[in-house]
């Protein structure tokens, strides 16, 4: 895989979040125009792995309507996009912690695995778990 | 959780440690100073911080110093005032661990940025998947 998408409220709010906090590169920023804005991001270590930060727009992909629901969606955490790898997940949740992520699960040993639950800025969650 | 609370204390020193330099990279860092922040002395606070990111707290400080550097470069920043912005201080050595680090020199980095930046605002369809582009719009679909 190359590309995924993940839909966010704010595409500015989104850079500070997946840039500033989790440490990802940009890729691509693109303006595309009044309002609009291609920008991809790639966690450092898999840096052909195209993020894709999507504005909840009114346009071709959603209407006036669609755009709204899946506005209240995101920002209600229906969502969980993925899951992270980290080397050591007490030292990146301590990182991410300080930085202001918000955890809605803390490091916990599961019968899977080691694992925690962040969100992003705009509600979409991702679960953060450790390599053995 | 009970087992992980001495544990996430002693991370969370090491971490706050290690973020006081990711934050001040561009000043001078005294390490005895940091490992004094941590309660660590400055041998322990060396190992610990290898131990925990697999890198010494000056190795970290290179690190980030270049990754900060690669981020100025993308602007119109001189490579020589990028050089003092991150904190270094002599322009030789910095050209070198950039290129130790990246495999090219900051001014060679800088024109493929540019290049990049240029061609991103000239043709921006060519970075993006075509089904993307079409979903907003920004492609006539015939």
């Amino acid at each position: 895989m190359n590309h995924v998408s993940v839909f966010v409220l704010n595409q500015d709010s989104a850079f500070d979040f997946y840039v500033n906090k989790l440490g990802f590169n940009v890729h691509t920023d693109a303006p595309m125009g009044p309002g609009m804005r291609w920008l991809t991001v790639c966690p450092p270590q898999q840096p052909d792995l195209e993020i894709s930060l999507m504005s909840i727009d009114e346009g071709m992909m959603f209407t006036k309507e669609t755009a709204q629901q899946m506005r209240n969606l995101v920002s209600k955490g229906t969502f969980g996009f993925g899951v992270f790898e980290c080397d050591n997940l007490l030292v990146t949740y301590e990182e991410l912690n300080a930085k202001g992520v918000e955890f809605t699960k803390k490091p916990t040993q599961e019968f899977y695995g080691f694992e925690a639950l962040f969100k992003d800025d705009s509600g979409n969650w991702f679960s953060l778990g450790q390599k053995d | 959780m009970e087992h992980l609370y001495p544990k996430i204390y002693l991370y969370r020193r090491i971490v706050y440690a290690k973020l006081f330099i990711d934050t001040h990279f561009a000043d001078r860092i005294d390490l005895d100073n940091n490992a004094d922040e941590a309660f660590f002395t400055k041998f322990h606070f060396i190992r610990v911080i290898h131990y925990v990111y697999n890198k010494t707290p000056h190795r970290n400080l290179s690190f980030v110093r270049i990754e900060k550097a690669k981020q100025l470069l993308s602007t119109d920043m001189t490579a020589a005032n990028v050089c003092y912005a991150v904190g270094f201080e002599s322009v030789t050595s910095f050209t070198g661990l950039f290129k130790r680090m990246t495999g090219q020199t900051p001014a060679a980095y800088q024109v493929i940025q540019q290049q990049r930046q240029a061609e991103i605002a000239n043709a921006p369809l060519k970075f993006i998947p075509n089904c993307f582009a079409e979903k907003k719009g920004w492609v006539i679909v015939s």
